[in-house]
């Protein structure tokens, strides 16, 4: 049987493991399908290709088909996320001297303080912080936001959160061109192994369950090619599942330590993939729970609520009806095709398609079709919780 | 008579940048700026305030320029990629040579489409330096290769250059594979022996 090619753009990092394994372990093909995989050097450069049909699905930021339906960005288009391939995973650091000042006003280098890290972060660079991101509309610049803002900090004024590609952030660090970054994995423990950042936090710490990537298409592809799409989404899905498995996360650090992938070595992948961080270049290792999901606690599932609270923040920060924005980027959140396409292999499903997001302190059961599912926690630092049908 | 366009081309590699500029010069009367410095893009264009934006579609530093979409004051012009969604051609021409544009909001498609052609043109004509150079690149690492696996054979099994050379052309024939791709698995097996 001949395969049906899909072109899917991806950029290299931990988090596009889900591509690389429905690829190389064969998911992929198992569903009949030829997963070529477009390693893109930049996210614009992934979303052009995307919206000019250059290739059929992509490995993106959970913000960007938000902020594109929104007609926000460059190249504004309608694009949906069929699911979400990774939570969580993101890392905040500091070049090494605010690090050293941080340290000298009694921080205590605590790795999990959102609240403690942060005041010493504001006081260290006197109240005008310049954040590196690695794009303008990315679960990053949400969390710093959100972060940074409750403690007192907000854009535009005293936080400047800026867009820096990571292979240029050490440069823009030692420039003095910004005081920190946040950044997807490898890059901040490629920061920790040059000497050129320390790690102060785990995104995680500000969100417990932040919808880091997703598989994003066009709208129209989406619709002309149902069957091709249940294909993938199935393939994808199996491929998050074997990489929860923690027998098979050594053979998913050699696999994405690749040329054709990361291409660099696996063991400093396998800090993310275990959730155990090295935060300094002569630092201890620590343990970050819930650093980063592939599968556990619906991690795919799409929830529209996500997606609004997405589109909630973006609207909030660039002045545009936050009723109307939170309906729009809901919409682009396919939990309908989450459930049609996957309820097939037998994955639990959820009973709704939106929650409160961040009222989960702990992990909590919650009614499912199979009846099994446990989900949480998903707090905010600071309790927020958002509201979907009244944001 | 309308201003000059003023045109930023961001590109560090200082034959590539003349290369564009010389072709965009013979193509009208613009205001021409090349950025070099990766760091500073953001700060640079927002001085310089320009009508279009001129960048290699591989360049990283892309992502950067994706902030000027976003007009956040009301003297901001926003861009937007490309000069005309409905100028598929256009667009398509510009992926292929490896340019994308970014043009302020609401300039005349008239005045675009020259700038365009010939910015066109000649990133067509730096993707074909660029690959030119990079065959140059692996061809030598393929011949730095294709020596290794030579020295281990005349080593191991005394004969000569020639010899060993013929040897790995055999192989590579009968297997059907590349002799570079023969000599590469020689040399990663003989790092394991050690």
């Amino acid at each position: 049987m001949s395969l049906t090619p899909i072109r899917c753009g991806f950029v290299p990092l931990v988090d596009c493991a889900p591509l690389a394994v429905a690829r190389e372990m064969g998911f992929a093909a198992e569903e009949g399908l030829e997963l070529i995989l477009e390693k893109q050097p930049s996210w614009s450069a992934l979303r052009d290709a995307l919206v000019l049909g250059l290739s059929d699905c992509a490995h993106m930021l959970s913000p960007v088909p938000v902020a594109m339906s929104l007609g926000l960005g460059g190249l504004p288009a309608r694009i949906d996320a069929l699911m979400v391939l990774s939570v969580n995973g993101n890392v905040i650091g500091v070049s090494p001297e605010v690090a050293a000042r941080m340290r000298a006003d009694g921080w205590s280098g605590a790795f999990r303080d959102p609240a403690g890290t942060g005041q010493h972060l504001i006081r260290a660079t006197e109240g005008s912080l310049r954040i590196g991101v690695p794009f303008p509309f990315s679960m990053h610049a949400e969390l710093l936001h959100h972060w940074l803002g409750t403690l007192g900090l907000s854009s535009p004024g005293a936080l400047d959160v800026r867009t820096v590609p990571p292979p240029l952030m050490p440069d823009a660090l030692a420039r003095g061109e910004i005081d920190a970054f946040c950044v997807g994995e490898p890059w901040g423990s490629y920061a920790v192994e040059q000497g050129t950042g320390e790690l102060i936090l785990p995104g995680a710490a500000i969100w417990a369950f932040a919808p880091e990537k997703v598989l994003a298409a066009r709208h129209d592809w989406i619709e002309e090619n149902p069957e091709t799409v249940g294909r993938l989404m199935r393939a994808l899905a199996r491929a998050a599942r074997w990489l929860s498995d923690r027998d098979n996360r050594a053979m998913a650090g050699d696999l994405l330590s690749k040329s054709g992938y990361l291409g660099i070595p696996s063991m400093i992948i396998d800090r993310a993939l275990a959730g155990r961080i090295i935060t300094a270049t002569r630092g201890l290792e620590a343990v970050a729970p819930n650093f980063l999901h592939f599968h556990a606690k619906a991690a795919n599932f799409p929830w529209r609520s996500q997606a609004g609270w997405i589109a909630d923040s973006i609207a909030r920060r660039l002045d545009l009806d936050r009723a109307e924005a939170v309906e729009t980027g809901k919409a682009c959140f396919r939990s309908d095709l989450y459930r049609r396409n996957l309820a097939p292999l037998g994955i639990d499903m959820p009973g709704a398609s939106e929650k409160l997001e961040g009222a989960m302190e702990h992990e909590t059961a919650v009614a499912s079709t199979r009846g099994h599912m446990i989900l949480g926690p998903d707090r905010f630092f600071d309790g927020t919780i958002f509201d979907p049908s009244a944001p | 008579m309308a201003p000059r366009l003023k045109i930023a081309i961001v590109e560090k590699d200082e034959d590539r940048a003349r290369l564009i500029v010389d072709g965009l010069s013979a193509a009208g009367d613009y205001e021409i700026t090349v950025l070099g410095d990766q760091t500073t893009i953001t700060r640079r264009l927002a001085q310089l305030d320009p009508d279009v934006v001129l960048i290699d579609i591989a360049n990283p530093s892309r992502d950067s320029l994706e902030m000027l979409s976003i007009a956040s004051g009301a003297k901001d012009r926003p861009v937007a990629m490309f000069v005309d969604r409905s100028d598929d051609e256009t667009t398509r021409a510009a992926i292929e040579a490896g340019l994308s544009a970014y043009v302020v909001d609401g300039l005349a498609p008239a005045r675009i489409k020259p700038v365009m052609d010939a910015a066109i043109a000649r990133f067509n004509m730096v993707s074909q330096m660029k690959s030119e150079l990079e065959a140059v690149k692996s061809a030598l690492a393929e011949r730095k290769i294709v020596d290794r696996a030579k020295g281990l054979l005349m080593q191991a099994r005394g004969i000569s250059e020639d010899e060993a050379y013929t040897l790995l052309r055999k192989t590579a024939m009968d297997q059907g594979r590349k002799v570079a791709e023969v000599a590469q698995a020689l040399v990663t097996a003989a790092e394991l022996l050690k």
